[in-house]
């Protein structure tokens, strides 16, 4: 094994820590909130988007230096920015962002501690473990001794968010490198103590050994007292893949028994001294204004204190019943305007385009020479994402520097909510996310901890806010509705000849087809959303492949062929035709099904994951009532880390798909959520699971990408073209039957 | 006034009139079992009330008066899981495990009526129980595996 100490493209020497030249200062990129509101004013950018508008600004320079007196003595090895970022994402980052900002660092204290320190947050993907796991197998030791800090503004590095199922590839691969060139120090310095070539050297739980003289050092004996700290060696030699222990295998949830004991602490459930509850006035409807407040009640209740800041208004008590009470005693008055309902969705979608369509004469041409047609509108209506643990926050003023707790997925991007709210410097401002009750994209701001700072700032005590669940369902944002129109034409031949695809308002994400056609055309355009939209589970993906895999169904059964041979004789790429060919073979694509029953298909790549659905439906033939019986999912993703937890990503992401597949839908009637509680607004639930089996392929040979996402895009267009396969019915919308029965 | 929590006595004060929900987490300090909607539709606030689970959220705290509420904490004894705990953790069910405490507890009260239920009886049983992490398949698992250990 090759020496980390002086091979390796950055060629970078051991330093020791204190004498490192105070050359590199920490850089925080940061939205530029002033540009991206241009920009959605112009363009009508979402939040989704909103990495596309980074800029970097200097944030308060934290020095390798004073990371290291905050870490303590030890050996470490660090990312920069520039390692962990790849591919386009990096070009337009590192362009902005300092090369060397440091990303990610394992440490090695003088107890042999071990500590990873990364700014991605754990939301139930379980990455806590999978991380770990990749750690623990190139240091040679357990799971169990490897720590892992992350999601703390002031005790990690900046990252942008766990988001856009980027954690796995770009993390993994890394900290595998870094934990790798920490093992290679820890090497170099026993063999410099027993001057001896580290090549000679091996490791085992924690000790680093001499196999014919029998000498060892522990970690904690090699890192004590030491300051060593090396930039991570991309060349550095890592456990082979077929050699892996740990990584790969199904190494349980980390910490598995604080949640099934009820002791892992949420953010909501945190507690301070002298800690106050929070609540904070909300207007009946999305818009309206307030015009009269009387207080006066609630400010006579013990131990309330009413806070107003111009349109903020909240109040705080010793316990949540009477703050829950004091603000229902407040008197308020709004005045409405007027909003557009769901009723209009679509045609206020497309009435409210930014821009019209672009026609392309080759694709127009092509139409006009085809043999057979379909053309289809499809209608994707907004969803929840609702997560079990509504949004919570807890801030604490001392000594004017700011403390916040709040799940989020994007804990410095809170930082910087709270940077702009209070005029408050970063170096003052310390964000933390404990593991938090999910977010499926739907918690990337801040609002419960910004509100908890506000009131905590005003009565000089800390507060707490926790969210309702009818105030998650109001104020936070939902997956966006789409109104997405296809046009698709075979030749004589029966071959793909033209595809034209608009998506109004939902967005791009998905909507380039991956299907082979001489002639296409793809436009996302924007428009004015009725409600708060934003990231969801593969963004847009869900509503675009919806509408590409419902159209290429349509168009095989034009033609009365089979969607699977009509879908192969178009597909060039050879990952998802692998996981196409494999999931109907599981699934038994070919076999017998009772006339009652349906089959569909559907396929599809979104980040590095590609993805394949089949479905069997029943549908009553008098009552019209759909059952989904079966979803068979074909998964691929790279090197599989975890299975186990894999596994359980992408059921639950095909799961929770269900919902929106077949019921979910936020109902809204002007400026007023028609369905904003769990009774009203259905989930997915134990009667709802059908029949599921998940087919993971692995690849060892490509890097591991994120599973959070991918999996859900089959699921609605399998079970909409299994319903078309057995009744003929061609469901454009979602959800598809959210009566339970097809036209109710 | 006076509640019994894991086999513990406690003073609780119910002036302003509190749920079940608010006194265990806010004044015992019990925060395992979890606000997720407020009327009874997630489960996620279960508790065990004289050995069945009821929706804290929608429990007034001066209901409980007299009764044996077991919470999750309440299950694990001398330092040894509960066996469906040791299920659940065997299946390593979870992703934000957000939903944990209130499947448990649901799970725990419906083997304690019924030490042998089938497969729709669980359904039926849990139906109340949201998880929307969707991690489902593997809780019925962990039940299928409680249901077995236990017999
Ligand atoms: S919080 Fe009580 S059932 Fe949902
Ligand atoms: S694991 Fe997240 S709600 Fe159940």
């Amino acid at each position: 094994m090759k020496s980390s100490l002086s091979t390796g493209r950055h060629d970078e020497p051991v330093t020791h820590w204190d004498d490192y030249p105070l050359r590199d200062s920490m850089w925080q990129i940061k939205i530029n909130y002033k540009h991206m509101k241009k920009q959605q004013d112009e363009n009508h950018i979402f939040p989704e988007q909103y990495e596309l508008f980074e800029k970097k600004i200097a944030g308060s320079p934290i020095t390798r230096r004073s990371f290291f007196k905050r870490m303590g003595a030890g050996i470490a090895s660090y990312l920069v920015v520039s390692d962990i970022l790849a591919g386009p994402i990096a070009k337009s980052f590192t362009r902005e962002a300092a090369e060397d900002t440091i990303g990610a660092w394992i440490h090695v204290n003088g107890e042999g501690r071990i500590t990873c320190y990364t700014g991605k947050v754990e939301v139930g993907q379980n990455i806590r473990t999978s991380l770990a796991q990749v750690v623990a197998e190139e240091l040679f030791v357990k799971v169990e001794d490897i720590q892992f800090i992350m999601g703390d503004t002031l005790l990690t590095p900046y990252d942008r968010g766990t988001f856009g199922s980027l954690t796995t590839p770009q993390m993994a691969p890394k900290l595998r490198k870094a934990a790798a060139s920490v093992r290679e120090l820890l090497k170099a310095t026993a063999a410099k103590e027993w001057n001896t070539s580290s090549t000679s050297l091996q490791l085992e739980q924690g000790i680093v050994f001499h196999p014919s003289n029998g000498k060892r050092l522990s970690y904690a004996q090699l890192a004590n007292g030491k300051k060593l700290a090396q930039r991570v060696n991309e060349d550095v030699q890592v456990v082979p893949v077929e050699d892996w222990k740990i990584a790969g295998t199904s190494v349980p949830k980390v910490n598995g028994k604080f949640y099934i004991t009820g002791s892992h602490k949420y953010v909501s459930d945190l507690k301070l001294p002298d800690m106050q509850y929070g609540k904070v006035l909300r207007p009946p409807y999305l818009g309206a204004k307030l015009t009269s407040l009387d207080t006066s009640d609630a400010e006579k209740v013990q131990g309330v204190r009413v806070v107003k800041d111009g349109d903020f208004v909240g109040v705080t008590a010793p316990d949540s019943t009477t703050a829950k009470m004091a603000l229902a005693m407040i008197n308020a008055e709004w005045e409405r305007k007027k909003q557009p309902s769901r009723k209009q969705l679509f045609s206020h979608l497309k009435e409210n385009a930014n821009k019209q369509p672009d026609k392309k004469p080759n694709v127009e041409e092509a139409f006009a020479n085809g043999a057979k047609k379909v053309t289809s509108a499809f209608h994707v209506d907004y969803i929840a994402h609702t997560p079990l643990e509504p949004r919570a926050g807890l801030a604490e003023w001392k000594n004017g520097e700011l403390n916040v707790w709040t799940g989020t997925q994007r804990p410095f991007g809170v930082q910087e909510e709270l940077e702009k709210e209070f005029g408050l410097a970063k170096d003052k401002i310390r964000v933390r996310m404990p593991d938090t009750g999910s977010g499926y994209g739907g918690k990337h701001t801040g609002e419960a901890g910004i509100e908890a700072a506000k009131l905590a700032k005003a009565i000089g005590k800390p507060v707490k806010v926790n969210w309702t669940r009818e105030e998650e369902f109001m104020w936070a944002y939902c997956r966006p509705a789409g109104l997405i129109e296809v046009r698709g034409a075979l030749d004589a031949n029966g071959k793909l000849a033209a595809w034209e695809m608009f998506n109004y308002n939902s967005g791009g994400a998905g909507i380039e087809s991956p299907y082979d056609v001489p002639a296409k055309h793809q436009q996302f355009i924007s428009s004015d959303t009725p409600l708060r939209q934003g990231s969801y589970r593969a963004l847009a993906s869900t509503a675009n492949v919806f509408a590409i895999e419902s159209v290429m169904n349509d168009l095989a059964s034009e033609q009365g062929k089979d969607p699977m041979e009509f879908r192969m004789e178009h597909l060039s790429d050879e990952r998802l035709r692998r996981v196409l060919k494999d999931t109907a073979s599981k699934f038994g694509w070919e076999k017998e099904k009772r006339s009652d029953r349906g089959f569909g298909l559907a396929c599809g790549f979104v980040k590095g994951g590609y993805v394949a659905t089949c479905a069997e439906v029943y549908v009553d033939p008098e009552t019209k009532e759909v059952k989904v019986l079966k979803l068979v999912t074909g998964f691929e993703c790279g090197a599989i880390l975890n299975p186990r937890h894999l596994k359980s990503q992408v059921l639950g992401c095909v799961l929770q798909g269900l919902g929106g597949a077949l019921f979910e839908a936020v109902d809204f009637d002007n400026g007023q959520i028609l369905n904003a509680a769990f009774s009203s607004y259905r989930v997915p639930r134990f009667k709802d699971i059908p029949e599921t089996e998940v087919l993971l392929i692995n690849r060892p040979d490509l890097p591991p990408a994120g599973a959070g996402e991918a999996p859900i895009i089959g699921v609605a267009p399998a079970i909409r073209n299994a319903i078309q396969d057995v009744t003929g019915e061609r469901i454009n919308k979602l959800p598809l039957v959210p009566s339970g029965k097809i036209r109710a | 006034m006076k509640i019994n929590v894991n086999g513990k006595s406690h003073t609780i004060n119910v002036s302003a009139n509190p749920t079940l929900l608010e006194v265990l987490r806010e004044q015992l300090e019990l925060t395992g079992t979890k606000y997720g909607c407020g009327e009874a539709a997630c489960g996620a606030c279960r508790v065990m009330m004289d050995g069945t689970a009821v929706p804290a959220c929608i429990t007034p705290a001066v209901s409980a008066q007299g009764k044996d509420i077991t919470t999750i904490e309440g299950l694990e004894k001398n330092g040894k899981l509960h066996p469906v705990q040791e299920a659940f953790l065997e299946e390593d069910v979870f992703q934000c495990a957000y939903c944990a405490s209130g499947m448990i507890v649901s799970a725990v009260a419906l083997l304690e009526r019924n030490a042998s239920p089938s497969r729709e009886e669980i359904i039926e049983a849990m139906n109340g129980n949201i998880c929307r992490c969707c991690t489902y398949p593997q809780i019925m698992a962990a039940i299928e595996k409680a249901k077995t250990s236990k017999a």
